[in-house]
């Protein structure tokens, strides 16, 4: 019997459409828009990176860590010191500084994967920890009070605001491709496939052990990049600001609120994240506060996340990573939104 | 050997850090994230409570330990059972989220300034220990820690309430069969847990100060113990606090900037070397 294979539909295409142009849209905000919005939009990039990192690792890797600030920190040090110290230019310091990251998980992964669970989770928050005790005593980048990114002096202040804000639209567009890809292509299928039992999918012939890495060192590249692209914007970093649990805790926030374990969730979070802390960012603590109320609140009665909330309500998924199984013959009835854009004939 | 004695003696705090988080863990497979916050909110109402007994740390800690324990189980009563599950997820979130509320309710209550209890002639006393003189208070912390181990030790092997923790801790679905309520017998343990955790926030209140950002620094040492010591007996928990005080120490006198780092790399080396930590052994 002839199936297919039903992998996006006509609202995915739309949006895909209205995706592309909202960035081309974007990225002439310079020429019509403030400098305020600009610095607005690379700070809430950086939080959407990280939390779709951490949708990565928790909502498909099974993974929950409370540590991903290891891999941030690390990115936005390495960024200062290819500029500082080598003369690279700080903007293409940025993939490389999330390259580092990288490389720096698998050795990290060793240590972090000999737990699980809760465990697992703590264990990264101490491994962070360390990372940011270590880099608190090199006094080449300041020690624990930390230093300035030296090597964008010559850059006049509307140029170099303007070129972050560029570099911040690519990063976005690159780690949301990048995690796109990921989950559509084998191995994304193998991990959800992982996310909904373990034992089935090994069962199934896929590695988990390695898959796992691959997911957490993708997620500790994504986070480097964020991290490099913060204190580019920045300017200051501190290994305090740097290797902050707070970045974890606004991912998760984020992440609960879109709904974890689809791609749109920190969309959604960081949007919502992002209007939050426009009109009660000013209520300090009472603001913090509640934001972490309302993440054990969506977590208890509203796991879906807003996210989860709008498929079910719409029935449109606007970036499909699952595939869905359908017999030829038959007219289309499981799908909600029926339009065959890719198809796949499985033998 | 000053190195040894004052890191045994610090160890004496951490082994009463880390017992709450070992019993919820053992039981229902639950990490409570918000551990260390929980241990400096005690510590605070300590604060609050020692005026009402005119300072007697023996009365308010008394009056503590009921409060604590009625505390924890509504707290499993009411929250951590609806996360429990094979997912790990929504116990690790909803922990996290109470501890970024409890930092900055603290905060918001009384100040991010640290506090104490005033323990009077108590900070000072001493005695004289074969060579070295050695604080009271550190000892009777230590002689705390030591009767908490061996309590929750012989509760888990010799009583009713302990052969019902390890039943559903083994298998949660045969122990209901047999009768148990699960929900109940978590929630006795969480405020069996919550005890030993005001029992710590008073120590730490009186032998140092609480600030309401301290929890998560006091969470890592509570973990650090008990995957050091061995996941799943008490005495394992024991002996992994007694390790991390003497590694934190031995820093502590190279730099005193390094204890805490040389702490946690004892932590790594042990996870790295000894994944199952130095006592490894499934209780029950």
């Amino acid at each position: 019997m002839n199936a297919i294979v039903i992998r996006g539909s006509g609202a995915a295409r739309a949006s895909g459409w209205l995706a592309a142009g909202l960035v081309v849209a974007a990225a002439t905000l310079p020429w019509w828009g403030e400098p305020a919005w600009m610095r607005e939009f690379v700070e809430i990039a950086c939080y959407f990176i990280f939390a779709m990192m951490w949708n990565l690792l928790a909502g498909y890797g099974g993974m929950v860590s409370v540590g991903q600030q290891a891999f941030l920190g690390l990115g936005g040090y390495v960024m200062l010191s290819l500029g500082n110290f080598l003369g690279v230019n700080p903007f293409l310091a940025i993939p490389l500084a999330a390259l580092v990251a990288a490389l720096a998980a698998l050795p990290v992964s060793r240590l972090a994967f000999r737990l699980q669970g809760g465990y697992f989770a703590i264990g990264t928050w101490v491994i962070a920890e360390v990372f940011r005790l270590s880099i608190a005593n090199v006094p080449a980048v300041g020690g624990g009070s930390g230093t300035s990114l030296t090597a964008l002096r010559g850059m006049s202040r509307g140029m170099r605001e303007n070129t972050t804000y560029w570099v911040a639209l690519a990063c976005v567009v690159v780690a949301l491709a990048l995690v796109y890809a990921f989950l559509r292509s084998k191995q994304g299928l193998a991990l959800q496939a992982i996310r909904d039992s373990e034992v089935a999918a090994e069962s199934q012939g896929v590695d988990v052990a390695r898959l796992k890495l691959a997911v957490y060192v993708v997620a500790a590249f994504g986070c480097g990049m964020a991290g490099a692209l913060y204190f580019v914007s920045a300017i200051r970093i501190s290994p305090d600001a740097a290797f902050s649990v707070n970045w974890t805790a606004f991912a998760i926030f984020i992440v609960m609120i879109g709904g974890i374990g689809r791609l749109e969730g920190p969309i959604i979070g960081a949007l919502v994240f992002w209007a939050l802390n426009k009109f009660f960012a000013d209520y300090g603590t009472w603001y913090q506060l509640g934001l972490g109320v309302l993440a054990v609140l969506m977590t208890l009665y509203f796991r879906e996340g807003l996210g989860g909330f709008l498929h079910r309500r719409l029935g449109v998924e606007l970036l499909p990573t699952r595939r869905i199984l359908q017999s030829a013959g038959t007219p289309a009835a499981t799908p909600p939104a029926p339009t065959l854009t890719l198809k796949e004939t499985l033998r | 050997m000053d190195i040894l004695i004052q890191g045994l003696l610090l160890g004496g705090l951490y082994c009463l850090f880390s017992l709450g988080l070992s019993l919820m863990f053992g039981v229902m497979r639950l990490t409570n994230i918000a551990q260390g916050d929980f241990i400096i909110a005690a510590g605070f109402a300590a604060v609050s409570l020692a005026p009402l007994f005119d300072g007697q740390l023996l009365l308010t800690g008394l009056a503590l330990l009921p409060l604590a324990f009625a505390a924890g189980y509504l707290v499993q009563r009411s929250l951590l059972n609806r996360t429990l599950g094979k997912d790990p997820l929504p116990s690790l979130v909803v922990t996290f989220g109470l501890s970024i509320v409890i930092q900055n309710l603290l905060q918001e209550l009384y100040s991010a300034n640290p506090r104490a209890l005033e323990v009077g002639a108590l900070s000072t006393d001493n005695l004289a220990l074969g060579g070295t003189v050695v604080g009271t208070l550190p000892l009777l912390i230590l002689l705390a820690a030591l009767l908490a181990t061996a309590g929750l030790q012989l509760l888990f092997a010799r009583t009713a309430i302990g052969r019902a923790f390890r039943a559903v801790s083994d298998d949660r679905e045969v122990a209901e069969l047999m009768g148990l309520r699960a929900s109940r017998v978590y929630a006795t343990a969480t405020a069996l847990a919550f005890a030993l955790i005001a029992l710590a926030g008073v120590f730490q209140a009186m032998r140092t100060t609480v600030a309401p950002s301290d929890g998560p620094m006091l969470l890592l040492f509570a973990f650090e113990a008990v995957i050091i010591g061995g996941m799943g007996s008490f005495w394992g928990t024991f002996v992994g606090a007694m390790a991390l005080g003497l590694s934190q120490q031995a820093g502590f006198s190279l730099d005193p900037g390094w204890g805490v780092w040389f702490g946690h790399l004892v932590f790594l080396a042990v996870l790295l070397l000894r994944p199952n930590g130095l006592f490894p052994k499934t209780r029950g």
